[in-house]
């Protein structure tokens, strides 16, 4: 399928199960059975490693893209990303994955995690915080030393939390056996980091998308002074503001998609990507709210659906200044006359 | 809603990296002979000689009919000499109106007398335009202006007066908005009109206006009686504003949209060194992420142009992103970067930083304010 039918295909998907209730329910902890059934039948969680043709391609990334664009534009409340990442790790190291919904550890840069020789076998001891969705997976996948484990999270003591979007994120802490395989060339634990920088990347591409329309279309119903809202300078020039900042988002995490699936600079597309993207959700929520006045501060309404998305998937994988820093490392390490080289060659 | 913008994703073919070679061999023979010194902005520099050596090397116009001098080369491979060209700092002033938008206007809609006269010199190198649109009354506003121009024998009578018409007094050519038939209140676009009008006429006086910076780039331009050849009309009399709005995707959505104060950023990495403390990693990152997608952005704008889409709309997202960076860039580096120099020294990072301050007043409102952009955008929305 082309990127625009998968992402036609997943948007119907969304659209139709996804209700504000179902988010609702989710946030309260109810993981949704039946919409992982639908997403798991349609094949969405394939998506990553079904492109690849050889170990650790990351070809499928387009279709991923696309899926998890979807899947943010309407806030579908699943491990949608940690999955596809997970079971492409495994596919590329020839491990079995199981057919629920997978986690990926740490979700953190720098982690107390760490895969230990023992014997003929290897075990994981240590400490991963906040890692999405843990309780509800059936398994965590963790790359280092050159191997990928698969850990069931029976092993693991997980102590619950959540994001400012009630999606859960757990503490976890291992020292169990684990089953590992052969990570494929290329594969270590930045590359997972970076995978889920740009899948976070890519989901507020999809949220953003969604509070522009939510809030035009707010300014065009809601009328004072006689006039729709959007009627008025001052509400027209904070709307293409925030407008702007969701085309650049779009841009920015298109172009990192098709830089790792062609294998070019794929940290430096990855940093410039979450950077920016997460830069413009906090622009973007902040005027959103602003427009949508009262009545989108209230629970009701669901544009916090996707604000609070925003607000906490800018932190996941690297907040802005963690990729901004990287960043500026690499091009300082260029120097003034390799900047330009930098910029014009991704 | 369906999507609003259309930024079509593209990959720069191959021909264009190897002229990409060509231009940053000739930019490195240029800086080697010391012809010029690395200039901040399109706009700050005017040198005829560097003009004619770009124009040697077919590089100006060289997306033109070769009938006209051009080369026939896509718009991609201009983008490609162009953002080069403003990378390195080189002197592109001279020619810049008449390559970006004069000539290609003519091209367009000019008549045949026209397009053999003017273009061939264009490409040369040795022909420059300026843009004759704003007046004492008539800025954002622009079908308000009241420069005139009324039928007389063999061609037109020109009265009125422009301002801030940028390097009028080193051009040959402006090509000026005026109108040809009253006001009609139900249409303000209708009986505008272009001429091109040689600044060598009797009846025209140009006087320099000094900037804030201490610059004479922009001029009042005067037209006392000017007359004007009927064959330098542009198209039809009364096509003046379509042919006008035609040419602003042109000329928002290019890398001098947000490349103004690049050459800060590079004195700024150059000045954090190797190795830079955690402030300036970061302040140095978050402006190459807002450049690096603006790039892809005004790539794909120039990518829909050689396709020949209509994308006014998206280059008035680019220009109000990208001019916002360059107004953003110097108040990072003046807070961020290890200063504590003496101003009165040679100092490349300051100097470019005292161009930046000054000069960021001027870059969200030339080629169209920041609110007029914003105004296009809520029109895209949907809004107005």
């Amino acid at each position: 399928m082309s990127d625009t039918l998968v992402q036609e295909v997943a948007g119907k998907l969304f659209a139709d199960l996804v209700p504000p209730k179902l988010v609702n329910e989710a946030e309260a902890g109810k993981f949704p059975d039946s919409l992982w059934k639908a997403v798991n039948d349609a094949g969405f969680p394939d998506a990553l490693a079904a492109g690849a043709e050889s170990p650790g391609e990351l070809a499928g990334m387009a279709d991923a893209a696309a899926i998890l664009r979807e899947a943010g534009r309407h806030a579908a409340p699943l491990p949608l990303a940690e999955t596809m990442i997970a079971r492409w790790l495994l596919a590329g190291a020839g491990l079995k994955a199981p057919e629920a919904p997978l986690t990926i550890a740490p979700a953190e840069r720098e982690s107390a995690l760490e895969l230990k020789r023992a014997g003929k076998g290897w075990r994981l001891a240590g400490r991963a915080a906040g890692v999405p969705w843990a309780r509800h997976s059936a398994g965590i996948v963790v790359v280092g030393q050159g191997q990928v484990a698969l850990v069931a999270p029976e092993s693991a003591d997980i102590r619950s939390g959540k994001n400012l979007a009630g999606e859960p994120r757990d503490d976890l802490s291992f020292d169990a056996a684990v089953e590992t395989g052969p990570a494929a060339p290329g594969v270590d634990a930045a590359l997972v980091y970076r995978l889920g920088a740009l899948s976070r990347s890519v989901m507020m591409a999809g949220a953003l998308d969604e509070v522009l329309k939510l809030t035009v279309q707010y300014a065009n119903d809601r009328v004072q002074f006689g006039r729709p809202i959007g009627k008025f300078q001052a509400i027209q020039q904070q709307l293409s503001v925030l407008a702007e900042n969701v085309a650049a988002s779009g841009v920015v995490a298109s172009a990192a998609v098709e830089v790792a699936a062609q294998k070019g600079d794929f940290p430096f597309a990855v940093a410039v990507a979450k950077a920016r993207v997460g830069e413009a959700a906090g622009k973007v929520a902040e005027i959103a709210h602003q427009v949508h006045g009262a009545i989108g501060f209230t629970h009701e309404h669901r544009l916090h659906h996707l604000t609070r998305r925003l607000w906490s998937w800018r932190d996941e994988f690297g907040v802005e200044s963690e990729w901004q820093q990287e960043l500026g490392r690499v091009v300082a390490a260029r120097g003034g006359d390799g900047l330009w080289t930098l910029l014009s060659a991704w | 809603m369906t999507d609003v913008f259309r930024f079509d994703p593209l990959t720069l073919p191959a021909e264009c990296e190897t002229l990409r070679g060509e231009v940053r061999r000739f930019i490195a023979e240029e800086k080697a002979a010391g012809r010029w010194r690395a200039e901040s902005d399109f706009a700050s520099s005017h040198s005829p000689e560097f003009s004619k050596r770009l124009g040697a090397r077919g590089w100006i116009g060289m997306t033109w009919p070769k009938t006209y001098g051009g080369q026939e080369k896509s718009f991609l491979e201009r983008y490609v000499v162009t953002e080069e060209l403003l990378a390195a700092g080189a002197p592109v002033g001279a020619h810049w109106v008449a390559d970006r938008q004069s000539g290609p206007l003519i091209l367009r809609f000019g008549n045949a007398a026209q397009r053999e006269q003017i273009l061939p010199r264009i490409t040369k190198g040795e022909c420059f335009f300026c843009i004759g649109m704003s007046e004492p009354d008539s800025g954002s506003d622009l079908a308000s202006i009241r420069t005139k121009a009324v039928p007389v024998e063999g061609g037109w009578e020109l009265n009125g007066r422009k301002i801030w018409t940028s390097n009028a007094h080193k051009a040959h050519f402006m090509i000026c908005l005026c109108r040809t038939s009253p006001p009609d209140p139900n249409d303000r676009h209708k009986g505008l009109s272009q001429l091109i009008v040689d600044l060598k006429s009797p009846g025209i006086s140009i006087r320099p206006i000094k900037n804030l910076a201490g610059a004479e780039h922009f001029n009042e331009v005067l037209f006392e009686n000017v007359f004007v050849p009927a064959d330098r009309m542009i198209g039809q009399p009364g096509d003046g504003w379509k042919q006008v709005t035609s040419e602003l995707g042109y000329e928002r959505s290019g890398p001098e949209r947000f490349l103004s104060t690049f050459r800060l950023v590079a004195e700024f990495v150059r000045r954090a060194g190797t190795t830079p403390d955690a402030r300036e990693a970061e302040a140095i990152g978050r402006i190459v992420a807002h450049l690096a997608t603006l790039r892809r952005m005004s790539l794909s704008v120039a990518g829909m142009l050689q396709k020949g889409e209509m994308v006014n709309l998206e280059a008035a997202v680019v220009k109000d992103l990208g001019t916002n960076l360059e107004k953003e860039i110097p108040e990072i580096v003046r807070l961020v970067a290890k200063r504590g120099r003496s101003p009165n020294k040679a100092d490349l990072m300051e100097e470019a930083l005292s161009y930046g301050v000054l000069n960021a007043p001027s870059f969200t409102i030339r080629g169209g304010t920041r609110e007029i952009l914003r105004g296009i955008v809520a029109r895209g929305l949907g809004l107005r």
